[in-house]
């Protein structure tokens, strides 16, 4: 080998060597890779009544994929994806998240099978398990008929015992005093549900809450006279909710005042709808710019995350996480949660009441309401009507020079959105949605407002 | 070089047309729309004086040039016959001989087109007429492959958040109307394979008209005696089949002016322009073709025109979360009368003029237009609502008929033009059977002519029907449309006869 060969080779040995160390340098600063979130650095809470180590986050459990799809598995003939549900439950366990949330109504009552399967691959004992008794049909209302669906549960969820038991949704309904004795009191299920936990069957027993006031703030009286311990509440919780959910519908109550029952009380607060079913995520455009100026590398979603789990009576924050950028992001929030300061707080807060200008519906796409007698597919037609007022596509005068285009994006998108039949112009208005929706938006009237809204739009050719 | 110039010409205009008549979205109507309103009957139904004398000059002067640069009929033959020479080998090229003209047959095709104009036997104008015929073939068989090509679009657009291109539904509106499409492409396509241009030369009524006034064209092909070999070339490449070499005659009646036969020719014997006195050619077999006709045979045909454009004047359970409830689809009430879209005047005026091109239907933004299965009023646009309703905004259907079939009409014409009447089937409305609140067809009622009343005028409480005033319903469909009761709707659009 003569000299200018081995130079040449000596050269080649030192690059190759030397090009790993500069990527590796780079990476860091601008390679542009997404941050990873890291493992045993989930931030945790400790539920004083049973010790329990509970992560911030939690899993929500009604928003799981479907086969073939990217939406989650509620729609029609829609078959949730094992595979996925595994992947993302294994995920989750590895990144610290303890806490699954379920119902036997979730994804068309296929969530707890699915749940069971993802969870039966993990050690029990270090996991805790919710459930609901979700006798919303009134023929499942009877002892029978409640005690028969929470064996179910334990079946379908392969276990012997639920970590998180809650009533589900009280508060809702027609009659919603009515509605809370004949589902959980004249039957004696309370009392079998409290029995249960004497037993060990169900170790901490709860209620989720969404609509009349009078009913939550009866549940928290029979706390105070002693006629049931809770040991946790589940409720909704976020920087929109936390002071504007009466003013966007004064059927509702502010957040603030139900959490501040809760505190007084030393209940911890599971918390739903942390990011109104991605509401909070998708802003009206002006709200984003504004939400990312504060910290542009961090998601718009993360800021109601951190938010909601500021508040310190906070056991867990649920998500119904469909897809793995979604557990990544969240997991990114709490990993660990970095809790924003007062300043903060209320800017969020402030930015709730900015939102409320923009008149979206309140529908997070949860679909109790569904499926609609004749066929109405409501919750997209809500999300798609405020996924058009975020990006400014909801045209009202004509004279405007985006008009044309703005008319364009609704009407074209609404089609695309949802099949023609399956619109709001064929809301009959028969009313039998509007009990079933915890957010308790006047729905047939808001479907009647979209289709005179569309009509209109399309008679300004 | 006259071959090249109509080749180019035939091939714009073709793409052009058969864009007009795929295009749903209404955005190339107005600089399109025009190649429709140029065809002969479309033109002569209209009373389109200026196109009709347009097309007599065009003719005069050139000879049968329509057929092969206007008639989407006729380009569709010289295209299939192409396609013929292109992949039949060596022998597709001169597959054809000279042969006489059938009269007989040309006169019955005409006459038979003729009366039915002036009676109004629609099914005949509609058959014999060439443009509709490829307007069905264009409807039927091409646009649902261009609509699939523009739902691919769509879907691509989607995907970028675009909104430059919708998705639009696929369907066969009517079998009879497609099984028409389909067996005129068979035959047409047949013919044109193995002889050209057989078809507008014996049965095609316009190309009937137009041969008698080719006849005496100012510039046509000739034969120059001095070069000719009579080598029969020319004969053998003429898809017209009008050269009858032996005898150097040429029928002009068939030609279509195409200029294939000119580079055919060896010695430079044939040419196309203004025949000198001294290359005349021998007059060819010319049944009942004196000159001193002519003036008589030209009256007939535009006094026809003229008839028949008088004649159209004086006629005028909740367990679980989420998941879609099925949807029946609706299925059309059978009618007494066919609901006609607004601007028709009347079934009879609609029968008179329409020569069921299918451009109406193919434009019909909401779904709402289709060709009649009935035998009277067999391919006519009809209404049906199970799809969509008459949108107030729209007068599509007025703006592109080529005939006057549809008149055009603005949006305030519109809404007082009464197309049909209401009509409520209690058996089917849900109050009164399923005990629910509903009045959607009173909510959607352009014209408030639904009012939802007690059914039992005593009993405030009974439920709340719907309660029709006729004279208000202009016949929209939309109350059809959005009424829930499926497969059936508890309130249909009977159509008028005549419109008011």
């Amino acid at each position: 080998m003569d000299r200018r060969n081995f130079l040449k080779k000596l050269g080649l040995g030192t690059a190759t060597i030397a090009a790993p160390a500069i990527v590796s340098c780079t990476s860091d600063k601008s390679s542009g890779a997404p941050h990873e979130p890291a493992t045993g650095k989930m931030t945790m809470r400790i539920n004083p009544n049973t010790g329990d180590v509970v992560s911030l986050l939690g899993y929500g459990m009604m928003r799981l994929p479907v086969v073939g799809g990217n939406g989650s598995a509620r729609e029609e003939h829609s078959e949730i994806d094992q595979e996925e549900v595994n992947r993302l439950v294994d995920y989750a366990i590895e990144h610290g998240v303890n806490y699954f949330d379920t119902s036997p109504a979730y994804c068309q009552g296929q969530s707890e099978h699915a749940t069971g399967i993802a969870l039966a691959r993990h050690d029990r004992s270090k996991l805790f398990i919710a459930t609901k008794l979700s006798n919303f049909s009134p023929d499942t209302r009877s002892r029978a008929a409640s005690i028969e669906m929470f064996h179910n549960s334990l079946r379908e969820l392969q276990t012997t015992y639920i970590d998180y038991m809650l009533l589900h949704a009280i508060g809702g309904g027609k009659d919603a005093m009515q509605e809370f004795e004949e589902r959980y009191i004249d039957n004696g299920i309370l009392d079998f549900l409290i029995e249960q936990r004497n037993k060990g069957v169900v170790r901490n027993l709860g209620f989720s809450y969404h609509g009349d006031i009078a009913i939550y703030d009866l549940a928290l009286k029979m706390h105070d006279e002693g006629k049931v311990k809770w040991d946790f509440v589940q409720i909704e919780l976020n920087y929109l909710d936390w002071e504007w959910a009466n003013e966007i519908n004064d059927r509702n109550t502010d957040a603030k005042y139900l959490y501040a029952e809760l505190a007084k009380r030393r209940i911890p607060a599971v918390i739903m709808e942390p990011l109104l079913g991605g509401r909070l995520a998708n802003l009206p455009d002006p709200l984003a710019h504004r939400v990312k100026k504060r910290d542009p590398q961090r998601s718009i979603a993360s800021w109601a995350f951190r938010y909601a789990g500021t508040w310190p009576g906070v056991l867990t924050v649920l998500s119904g996480m469909t897809l793995m950028e979604h557990l990544k992001d969240n997991l990114l929030s709490y990993c660990p949660l970095e809790p924003l300061n007062e300043e903060e707080m209320r800017a969020l807060e402030r930015l709730g009441g900015d939102i409320v200008s923009y008149n979206t519906i309140p529908c997070n796409d949860c679909k109790y309401c569904m499926p609609c007698p004749y066929g109405i597919n409501i919750p997209a037609i809500f999300v798609q009507h405020n996924k058009c007022l975020a990006e400014d596509h909801v045209p009202h005068d004509r004279m405007d020079p985006t008009y044309a285009a703005a008319r364009r994006a609704y009407l074209v998108g609404m089609n695309r959105a949802v099949e023609r039949e399956r619109q709001a112009d064929h809301c009959i208005g028969c009313g039998h949605c509007e009990p079933h929706c915890p957010q308790r938006i006047k729905i047939p009237q808001e479907l009647q407002r979209i289709s005179e809204y569309t009509d209109k739009l399309m008679r300004e050719e | 070089m006259l071959r090249k110039i109509r080749i180019t010409i035939a091939v714009i205009v073709m793409t052009l047309i058969t864009l007009l008549l795929l295009d749903f979205s209404g955005t190339l109507h107005p600089y399109l729309g025009w190649l429709a309103n140029i065809q002969l009957v479309p033109a002569i139904l209209a009373v389109n004086v200026v196109v009709i004398v347009g097309l007599a000059v065009l003719t005069l002067v050139f000879g049968r040039i329509y057929c092969s640069v206007i008639c989407p009929l006729g380009m569709l033959q010289d295209l299939v016959s192409w396609l013929h020479e292109r992949f039949g080998g060596k022998k597709a090229k001169r597959r054809f001989n000279y042969s006489p003209a059938k009269w007989w047959l040309r006169y019955l095709m005409l006459g038979a087109m003729t009366a039915a104009m002036i009676v109004g036997i629609h099914a005949v104008i509609a058959l014999l007429a060439p443009y509709s015929a490829y307007g069905r073939i264009a409807t039927n068989l091409l646009q649902p492959l261009y609509i699939m090509g523009n739902n691919a679009l769509a879907a691509i657009a989607e995907h970028y958040e675009s909104y430059a291109f919708y998705h639009v539904d696929v369907w066969v509106k009517m079998g009879a109307t497609f099984a028409v499409a389909v067996a005129t492409l068979l035959v047409v396509g047949w013919l044109a394979w193995r002889h050209g241009r057989t078809y507008c030369n014996t049965i095609c009524p316009v190309g009937t008209v137009l041969g008698v006034l080719a006849r005496f064209s100012w510039f046509k092909v000739y034969i120059d005696l001095d070069k000719c070999r009579t080598c029969g070339a020319c004969s053998h490449r003429c898809k017209a089949s009008c050269i009858d070499s032996k005898n150097h005659a040429i029928d002009y009646t068939r030609c279509v002016t195409c200029g294939n036969c000119l580079p055919s020719c060896e010695f430079g014997a044939l040419h196309y322009g203004h025949p000198r006195a001294a290359a005349q050619p021998a007059a060819a077999e010319q049944p009942a073709a004196a000159s001193t006709e002519q003036p008589s045979r030209r009256a007939f045909l535009v006094g026809s025109a003229i008839v028949a454009a008088d004649a159209a004047l004086a006629q005028a359970g909740k367990k679980v979360d989420g998941g879609l409830a099925a949807i029946e689809q609706k299925v059309a009430h059978t009618h007494r009368a066919t609901v006609t879209p607004p601007g028709s005047l009347s079934v009879k005026h609609m029968a008179k003029y329409c020569t069921s091109c299918q451009l109406c239907v193919a434009q019909c933004p909401n779904q709402v237009l289709r060709p009649s299965n009935d035998l009277a009023t067999l391919m006519m646009p009809t209404m049906s609502f199970e799809r969509g309703f008459c949108r107030p905004e729209c007068t599509r259907c007025s703006q592109v008929c080529p005939t006057d079939a549809i008149r055009p009409i603005t949006m305030e014409e519109k809404t007082d033009i009464h197309v049909g009447f209401p009509v409520w089937l209690e058996q089917n409305c849900l109050p009164g059977t399923r005990h629910v609140a509903c009045g959607n067809c009173a909510r959607h009622c352009p014209t408030g002519a639904i009012e939802m009343v007690p059914l039992d005028e005593n009993d405030e409480l009974s439920p709340m029907v719907p309660n029709i005033n006729e004279a208000r319903c202009i016949g929209c469909g939309a109350c059809e449309y959005v009424c829930p009761s499926r497969p059936f709707s508890a309130i249909y659009v009977e159509g008028y006869e005549v419109h008011n």
